[in-house]
């Protein structure tokens, strides 16, 4: 009842320090909301904490103080099993390096989207070759990755991020290893997919990829300088 | 505290699912999976040999004892104290023949400074390491022994100079081929003890009576009559009831020689063969021993390779932990790899081991005999030096945070 209303994603005073001598305080109180249906972009050049957060975002670490909430789920205080179900279930990641398992063909990679959920073979390979369509790669199935382009690869590691229909998709630097024209292409499915609905954060240092996003999130030195869509109240990441 | 997460947002993994996962690592590096297993498949394949080898080896030595029986004794004369010859005194057959569970008593006496020649030419110091002995007919019966020509010496030709001789004692003096029989040469004969005496028959090697193989055997009465002899037996074998072997070992000693029990050697031939399985026992263990420490070489082989997919693979460590996998997910991927790769070198160890021992067997013509407790205890080795060996890596695996897993790959 109240997943409607609360936003997908609220970071709430969010830091994270790294212990060492001196500490290293990647991110230093970060306040952020993402409703259902944004398109995100947090952009910064690097050493800005983007990577950081990114990680806070993804559940795959966990602050040194404030709140994460995901889909109305507190992360903090989850133990690694807690975080790993969040993962499994709100959360889709895309990143720089695609991390496609080479011996598997797109189709079962995809399906190793689902592996944690519990999802039995058949259907995870069913709903795999319906993301693999969805991403414009239905007559890619069988291939290996190391068959594919990069531009190619790089759409069987969305089909993966969003096969389990997460909440949230995070992307890292999902251009970072393509050309510019490939890298077009990437940003216009991201785009294309979130007008159908997904809710889509991308964090890069790309300004072309930044400016695709309807908001753009500014981090520099582990806080956020700018966003545009901070007056943007529930349901503010509605298409015009 | 730390919070669990609530039912539906709970990561799970298919055990279905695990066995693909964890192959797909050996997928990708076939050639060092296969040499990271041949280390374990050469240690269980040792101990698999050798356990097999022992036992067909053993179960051709108990096959052998179980045809020449362990029912029979011999009581010899021993030496006195003096130093001088013990003779068994010659009421010794008949005293012993009176024991309960005796069945047959067979004395013989080797003669001493008699030798057996081919011919009257013959030097007399080329003995040819052969002795004569006198024996009673009932001997080839005591000892269920078979003659490979002609025929054991009787009452009748006893009393005359005619010869069985052992079944080496034929080769060295030449006599082959079938004395006495058809077509044979009119007579063999053999010159022996300053007679000629006819060769009569020739013996089988008797597995448990060997000194008999070097023997010429004549009868007592023309020991006595020709050769010099005295009448004290020398050497009698006992044949007893199966189950009252161990009861007439005992008596022999006293019954033979009541004056001097001391001076008498009672013993049990097949001992010799009973000794020989043990100690195939006994040196199966430092075979073991090698073949433990194969195994334990194939661990370390395993761990290492397990160490370098954990770090090579670490990128695909933090995917899958983006991907939902819990810690425990990701240790068990690694571990059943690890127990997989393990039962892999198992099952090619087991097949080695077997092969082996077949091949083994059937070139010295034992029964192949394959303990079953090898070959499951060989497989199940395997995994548990499998699981071992993939302990270490796979809590090493689990231990990465999925942040600089993914930061490494």
């Amino acid at each position: 009842m109240t997943a409607t209303m609360e936003p997908v994603l609220a970071l709430d005073d969010v830091r994270k320090v790294y212990p060492g001598s001196p500490p290293v305080a990647a991110v230093r109180g970060v306040t952020l909301s993402v409703h259902a249906g944004e398109l995100v972009a947090v952009v910064g050049s690097s050493g800005s904490g983007k990577s950081t957060l990114l990680h806070l975002m993804a559940a795959l670490d966990v602050p040194t103080a404030g709140r994460v909430r995901l889909a109305g789920h507190e992360a903090g205080g989850l133990s690694d099993r807690g975080l790993s179900g969040l993962r499994a279930h709100l959360l889709g990641v895309v990143f720089q390096q695609f991390f496609l398992l080479e011996r598997l063909s797109a189709v079962e990679n995809v399906a190793a989207g689902l592996l944690y959920r519990g999802v039995a073979g058949a259907e995870r390979r069913r709903r795999a070759r319906a993301a693999l369509e969805r991403v414009g790669l239905g007559h890619r199935l069988g291939h290996r990755p190391t068959t594919l382009s990069g531009g190619e690869r790089q759409r069987v590691a969305i089909a993966r991020a969003l096969v389990g229909e997460p909440r949230l998709v995070l992307a890292d630097e999902p251009t970072g290893n393509l050309d510019s024209a490939t890298a077009a292409g990437v940003v216009a499915l991201l785009r294309q997919l979130n007008r159908d609905g997904m809710t889509v954060v991308v964090v890069t240092h790309d300004r072309q990829v930044a400016a695709a996003a309807d908001r753009r999130v500014e981090l520099r030195d582990g806080r956020v300088v700018r966003d545009s869509g901070r007056d943007a109240g529930p349901g503010g990441g509605d298409r015009p | 505290m730390r919070r669990r997460p609530a039912g539906p947002l709970r990561s799970r993994f298919r055990p279905a699912d695990l066995l693909p996962v964890a192959a797909l690592g050996l997928r990708s590096r076939p050639l060092r999976a296969c040499l990271s297993a041949l280390g374990i498949a050469i240690g269980i394949g040792a101990i698999v040999a050798v356990l097999g080898i022992t036992r067909s080896s053993q179960a051709d030595l108990l096959a052998q004892i179980d045809r020449l029986g362990t029912n029979l004794l011999t009581v010899a004369d021993g030496r006195s104290v003096q130093g001088r010859e013990a003779r068994l005194p010659v009421a010794a057959p008949a005293m012993i023949g009176r024991i309960d569970g005796v069945e047959q008593v067979a004395a013989t006496a080797e003669l001493r400074d008699v030798n057996v020649y081919r011919s009257d030419r013959i030097r007399r110091v080329e003995t040819g390491g052969l002795s004569v002995r006198a024996c009673d007919a009932r001997l080839l019966a005591t000892l269920d022994g078979t003659m490979l020509d002609g025929t054991f010496l009787n009452a009748a030709t006893g009393r005359f100079p005619g010869t069985v001789l052992g079944f080496e004692a034929a080769r060295t003096l030449g006599v082959t081929g079938n004395p006495g029989g058809p077509g044979a040469p009119a007579a063999t004969r053999v010159w022996l003890g300053g007679h000629w005496f006819t060769v009569v028959g020739v013996l089988a090697p008797m597995p448990l009576a060997p000194e008999l193989d070097r023997a010429a055997l004549v009868g007592f009465p023309v020991a006595q009559r020709l050769l010099g002899h005295d009448g004290h037996p020398g050497r009698i074998y006992v044949r007893t009831a199966v189950d009252a072997t161990d009861r007439v070992a005992v008596l022999l000693s006293r019954t033979a020689d009541p004056a001097h029990p001391e001076q008498v050697d009672a013993s049990r031939p097949s001992d010799t063969l009973t000794a020989r399985v043990a100690a195939l026992g006994a040196t199966t263990a430092l075979f073991l021993g090698l073949g433990a420490v194969a195994l334990l070489v194939g661990a370390i082989g395993i761990a290492n390779v397990m160490v370098i997919g954990v770090l090579e693979r670490r990128g695909e460590i933090g995917l899958r932990r983006a991907l939902g996998a819990t810690r425990a997910h990701v240790s068990a991927q690694f571990l059943v790899e690890s127990l997989v790769l393990a039962a892999l070198g198992g099952v090619a160890g087991v097949v080695l081991g077997v092969g082996t021992t077949i091949g083994l067997a059937h070139l010295r013509a034992w029964p192949p005999v394959l303990p079953p407790e090898s070959v499951w205890g060989g497989l199940a080795v395997a995994v548990g030096v499998g699981a071992v060996a993939g302990l270490y890596p796979a809590l090493r695996a689990a231990r990465l945070a999925p942040t600089d897993a993914l930061r490494a790959g």
